[in-house]
């Protein structure tokens, strides 16, 4: 876009091109957050059970979300899991990403594969695989394995590794190995060099990373209702309150993680967007 | 979604360029590099080893077992029973038909209503980072919401009687007397809505690298618009077509949630997972529900098998 060496006639057409691809954006992007603005203004209805017509204004469910009965138990649930399958998988994903950009090895092509393979496998495959396997572990003995938080965790952790791994990998590949070199060539030990270098550069990617997961942990449903036992999470309690009619306060819990996460969503690209524009100048 | 991976990709060039450069150094491939390199892999590898491809081998295992002797429900052993694929094709063949063939309609949608879209964020407004940055937070957004409550939410915006569902009528996409909610058009508008994203990110990931000077060069030798697309754009963007479709494809040939009847199918709009989901959980006939899980990852296994072959493993990750 550096050279304008167009001539009129190409640009005036240029010209209509672009004000359809605008509109056509505009409509596009209307379209992908209507269900976000229903969501959310319907978490303000003032309706009893079933949150399906409008009823009038009120902050009633904000303010008492508790109220509808195993809402926030599910909600408890839904975070304890997010959380500790987050930590995991951000930091088994991390150090993989690490070897697979730094180190060439014969197996790559494998471990590329392997990685991929549970983002192409259809959820209700995982789903129901694992369910087969702690089935097949419990008839062995193993209580330990009986549905519930663990086997729930375990599952998170699989498919977040690999999200994690794409992810990270995107970070370690625009660091550049010279900063490292210099570090070890004032004599720092690789463990330091980790720690004080490699790790700080590779923040942003790894706090994106822990971020992806977390939302794909609670969002997730179909691998989780294989796997629940009697444990609920958010999701699995807005399945089964779909048959009935979901609560509005079910509303209100998605529309705060909505907000919550597209605030820090939005603040990292601003500040990404700042700190390209200040090196750039 | 990788966030900050699309948004470090710009000068991928320079990226892979400091890599090269680097070979000697950093790449390591000496013995001590390769043993860095397999305990920072080990426990990633043995964790997928075990809960993602020991679960892939017990559901064919489980697919290969009979009734047990004893006739009770749920209790099966196994005996190599091949004719459980033959009895889920044939009892499920039309649940198969329509989840591949939702799955298609549904891609080809996705892949129309993104590529305008995905080019917009990826070269038209790339003048403008910040704007950039924020059209692409809001074509992600839908990913911070629920699935369910914005399948929920599409359910109640077009149920009878509901404006939007008036408009449909006037334009005749729906008839003046018809329902919306419950017939197959509900579903795939589902399926095409909720993997938009899927779509819309590799592609965009293509076209942000495409370099603009080729725009140019195509116009300043007259081709017309439609010509610059067809002979430059499109060819350099076909990475981020096949990742896209077949992120898109997979997903929504194996979903359920949308055809269900509690959201936007009806029972005559059942696909493959439902069908997962009622013989494995409700009717407990693990073997069946098996048997139809391996069938469709054998079918995303082929295609995956041919988009490596054409693609390479590194363009996997």
């Amino acid at each position: 876009m550096t050279s304008v060496s167009t001539t009129p006639r190409h640009r005036r057409k240029f010209q209509l091109g672009d004000s359809l691809l605008w509109l056509y954006t505009l409509v596009a992007l209307v379209f992908l957050l209507t269900p976000i603005v229903y969501t959310v203004v319907y978490s303000f209805n003032d309706s009893v059970r079933s949150n399906t017509v409008w009823e009038g204004f009120t902050v009633r469910h904000w303010t008492n979300v508790c109220d509808q009965p195993g809402l926030c138990d599910a909600v408890g649930n839904s975070f304890l899991i997010g959380g500790i399958a987050t930590v995991a998988s951000t930091i088994i994903g991390t150090m993989m990403a690490i070897a697979l950009v730094r180190y060439r090895f014969r197996a790559r092509s494998f471990v590329s594969l392997l990685l991929f393979l549970p983002m192409a496998t259809p959820e209700i495959v995982m789903g129901a695989g694992l369910a087969a396997l702690f089935f097949l572990i419990q008839s062995n003995g193993l209580e330990g394995f009986a549905f519930g938080y663990t086997t729930i965790i375990l599952a998170h952790i699989m498919f977040c590794i690999s999200f994690v791994v794409v992810t990270v990998k995107a970070r370690v590949q625009t660091l550049d190995p010279v900063l490292e070199e210099a570090a070890r060539d004032l004599y720092a030990s690789p463990f330091r060099v980790f720690r004080k270098v490699t790790l700080p550069l590779l923040m942003p990617g790894i706090i994106s990373a822990a971020l992806l997961s977390f939302a794909l942990s609670f969002d997730d449903f179909i691998i989780t209702y294989f796997n629940n036992g009697s444990t609920k999470t958010f999701p699995l309690f807005v399945y089964v309150s779909a048959a009935r009619g979901v609560p509005a306060e079910a509303n209100v819990v998605s529309s705060a993680v909505f907000f919550i996460a597209i605030t820090v969503v939005i603040v990292m690209q601003v500040v990404g967007a700042l700190r390209r524009k200040k090196y750039s100048a | 979604m990788a966030i900050a991976g699309f948004s470090a990709s710009p000068k991928k060039g320079g990226t892979r360029g400091n890599s090269k450069g680097a070979s000697k150094s950093a790449l390591k491939g000496d013995r001590k590099g390769a043993a860095i390199a397999t305990i920072l892999l080990i426990p990633g590898l043995l964790y997928l080893a075990l809960f993602f491809l020991t679960p892939l081998v017990q559901l064919v295992v489980t697919a290969l077992e009979s009734p047990d002797a004893s006739g009770a429900i749920g209790a099966y052993v196994y005996d190599f029973n091949l004719q459980n694929f033959a009895d889920v094709v044939s009892k499920y063949s039309l649940q198969i038909f329509r989840s591949f063939g939702y799955a298609l309609v549904a891609t080809i949608a996705a892949l129309l209503i993104s590529y305008p879209l995905a080019y917009f964020v990826g070269v038209k407004v790339r003048r403008w980072p910040l704007l950039q940055r924020l059209t692409l937070v809001l074509v992600i957004a839908p990913f911070f919401i629920s699935f369910l409550l914005r399948t929920v939410a599409w359910k109640q915006l077009l149920a009878q009687g509901s404006p939007l569902l008036g408009v449909l009528q006037t334009i005749g996409f729906v008839p003046h007397d018809g329902y919306f909610i419950g017939t197959p058009a509900a579903v795939i508008f589902g399926l095409t809505y909720n993997f938009i994203p899927f779509m819309t990110l590799p592609l965009y990931t293509t076209l942000e690298r495409l370099d603009g000077r080729l725009l140019e060069a195509g116009s300043d030798l007259y081709a017309n618009p439609f010509k610059v697309f067809t002979k430059i754009t499109l060819p350099l963007s076909m990475p981020g077509v096949v990742s896209g479709t077949l992120l898109t494809f997979i997903p929504i040939a194996g979903d359920y949630v949308n055809a269900s009847k509690e959201f936007l199918g009806a029972p005559d709009t059942s696909m493959i997972g439902n069908m997962v989901d009622q013989d494995f959980l409700s009717n407990q006939n693990y073997p069946y529900a098996s048997a139809l899980s391996v069938l469709l990852m054998a079918t995303i296994l082929i295609l995956v098998a041919l988009y490596v072959r054409r693609a390479g493993t590194e363009e996997l990750l």
